[in-house]
């Protein structure tokens, strides 16, 4: 039997907190699970930073790449002798599920901001590179690490294929909603995701959802509105991501003055360098990154030391409501104000805004600016969702956006009393 | 602080207006590729490169009210320009010191072009590690429905080649 259409002789099953087991049954998956590529994202938490605000945030992205791969299962095994569903592409969806996020890096969005690195970019050369996964695919054929890549990149032919797992309503979204708001524990992000499955339909370049089926598409929208303002945008969790990019900026410049470390930072140096090759980037994890900021702590530097003091021992920066429109003059006075009480504004004056994160909620759009949800309609039309639903439609339109000035209040309270500096700076913050 | 949301600022300073988002997505990605400073992050999507932070930081600029939007309803869809404002205007002599090269020629070049037309341009240059009839060929497999002519290709190329050169 060919290798692609090998099974295993007994169904593997993994407990799963969000869809209770993880079905797999073909031998390419089970090989793929097994590979110290796969086996890394353990190591990569889903939610970065978020576990600093919701403490059982600590899930990875292995849970939820397994996740996802058990959504497209159950999608296809329904997709089944449908029309515009071609079997022949049922083991490029599973695997494309299960390998989407294999290219994240440690705490990815800070990582990828500092050093100008793109997940995407890593996860198709760890396809097609010389490593675990490319051996298993390349058993499959010659072409099928390429496939892979194509699908999780969105540039394969078969737009079907790709909206599976990227698309305004997909296997990616479904199971981070449900496992996001499981492991933080809130009681948004659930959404009856068996009824959906069960009312999608395959069309020629797209996943749609049978009209009736349209009050769950509701709650999945409302759901990810909510963790979207909820847990993705936390403003706690924020203040540690921006001193996670804090440091690795710190890090990245006292490299580029030859400082000399405590300990040579050997895993950062070619991120320091821009010169990330594949070798490296899989040796850099979340468990490698947060052993240097413990030994950072004690480095000579003031600021890298008190930056990872800040980030392991979370102690984290305060922050205000900040509007650039009306703020600009004081965010230039607070600068100088900074710089006068020997606190660098570079490292501890930080504005955050809502588009800094890879997050978003649904909007409908313009024709032709990305692909919205379809409801497919008992005579064949297909109608936009917000056309259908008041529900949708009222909270698309809204637009909220934020911004925050985040500081570190202990260092500006600790300025003797008597200072006019710290007296302003007050002021300025705090009214 | 905000440079990126200044460079958008910047931009949209060189032209009058912007009518369409798919339109605006395509210019700044082209722009980007043709060496701009722009850091929006792109991933290819139904149709060619589409920019989530690009959308977000111009509903941001649109919130501080540093652009202007309009909408209008059309038959299917919502069509929306963007201007700036004065608001704007005030914000940008906040950056006067940030290099940036000028765009109005680019600008004006993209201005001229079809929505559809920035749409084969984008792709193209999102396939640009590929040779050049590679990159047909993938344009035409993605596009299928676009049905780009061969005209249209040649043009696309002559556009990308005076855009890099």
């Amino acid at each position: 039997m060919a290798y692609k259409d090998e099974k295993l002789h007994e169904e593997k099953v993994f407990k799963d907190p969000v869809h209770r087991y993880v079905h797999v049954r073909d031998r390419v998956i089970w090989d793929l699970i097994g590979t110290p590529e796969f086996q890394r994202l353990r190591r990569v938490k889903q939610l970065g930073t978020s576990y600093t605000t919701f403490h059982g945030a600590e899930h990875s992205r292995f849970n939820h790449s397994l996740g996802v791969y058990e959504i497209v299962r159950r999608i296809i095994n329904n997709f089944e002798n449908r029309p515009n569903w071609n079997e022949d592409e049922r083991l490029l969806c599973l695997a494309a599920a299960l390998l989407h996020d294999l290219g994240h890096g440690p705490f990815s969005h800070s990582f990828e901001k500092v050093f100008k690195l793109d997940h995407e970019d890593f996860t198709r050369k760890i396809i097609l590179g010389d490593t675990g996964v490319n051996a298993i695919l390349r058993r499959v054929d010659s072409k099928f690490p390429h496939k892979v890549a194509e699908v999780i990149n969105k540039t394969y032919e078969n737009k079907l294929v790709v909206s599976l797992i990227s698309s305004q309503i997909d296997a990616d979204r479904m199971d981070y909603l449900q496992r996001d708001a499981y492991f933080t524990g809130v009681s948004y992000g659930h959404f009856d995701m068996e009824r959906i499955l069960r009312v999608m339909r395959p069309m020629e370049d797209q996943v749609v959802v049978k009209e009736s089926g349209m009050h769950a598409v509701e709650d999945y929208i409302m759901s990810r509105y909510q963790m979207y303002w909820q847990v993705y945008f936390h403003p706690v969790t924020r203040s540690a991501e921006v001193i996670l990019t804090k440091i690795l900026h710190r890090a990245k410049e006292l490299y580029e003055n030859e400082y000399s470390f405590y300990l040579e930072p050997y895993h950062f140096t070619s991120f320091f360098a821009g010169d990330v090759d594949l070798q490296d980037y899989l040796k850099l994890d979340e468990n490698v990154v947060m052993y240097y900021f413990q030994i950072w702590k004690d480095e000579i530097d003031p600021v890298l030391s008190d930056l990872c003091k800040r980030f392991v021992d979370r102690h984290l920066f305060k922050y205000v409501e900040f509007n650039p429109n009306q703020q600009m003059s004081e965010w230039m006075e607070l600068h100088k104000l900074f710089q006068k009480a020997g606190i660098d504004p570079d490292y501890y004056l930080v504005v955050d805004s809502s588009s800094d994160l890879p997050y978003d909620f649904y909007r409908p759009g313009e024709e032709g600016e990305r692909l919205p949800i379809h409801l497919l309609r008992p005579n064949g039309e297909l109608k936009e969702l917000s056309r259908q639903s008041d529900i949708v439609e009222s909270i698309s339109g809204k637009k909220r956006t934020d911004h925050k000035l985040y500081f570190p209040k202990d260092l500006i309270e600790g300025l003797s009393n008597r200072s006019k500096t710290k007296k302003r700076i007050l002021e300025i913050l705090y009214g | 602080m905000l440079n990126n949301h200044a460079k958008l600022v910047r931009f949209f300073s060189q032209c009058e207006e912007v009518v369409g988002r798919k339109r605006l997505q395509k210019m700044i990605y082209i722009l980007k590729k043709a060496g701009y400073p722009f850091e929006e992050r792109y991933e290819f999507h139904f149709y060619g490169p589409y920019s989530e932070e690009l959308t977000l930081r111009v509903e941001e600029l649109c919130n501080l009210g540093f652009l202007n939007e309009t909408h209008e309803k059309k038959s299917n869809y919502h069509q929306y320009r963007y201007s700036l404002t004065e608001g704007g205007e005030e914000f940008l002599t906040h950056y006067e010191n940030m290099p940036f090269e000028d765009m109005t020629e680019h600008i004006h070049n993209m201005n001229e072009e079809s929505s559809r037309f920035l749409e084969l341009v984008s792709t193209m240059l999102y396939f640009d590690q590929l040779s050049r009839d590679e990159c047909e060929e993938k344009v035409r497999a993605v596009k299928k429905k676009m049905n780009y002519t061969e005209e249209e290709l040649q043009q696309a190329w002559s556009f990308i080649d005076r855009l890099l050169n």
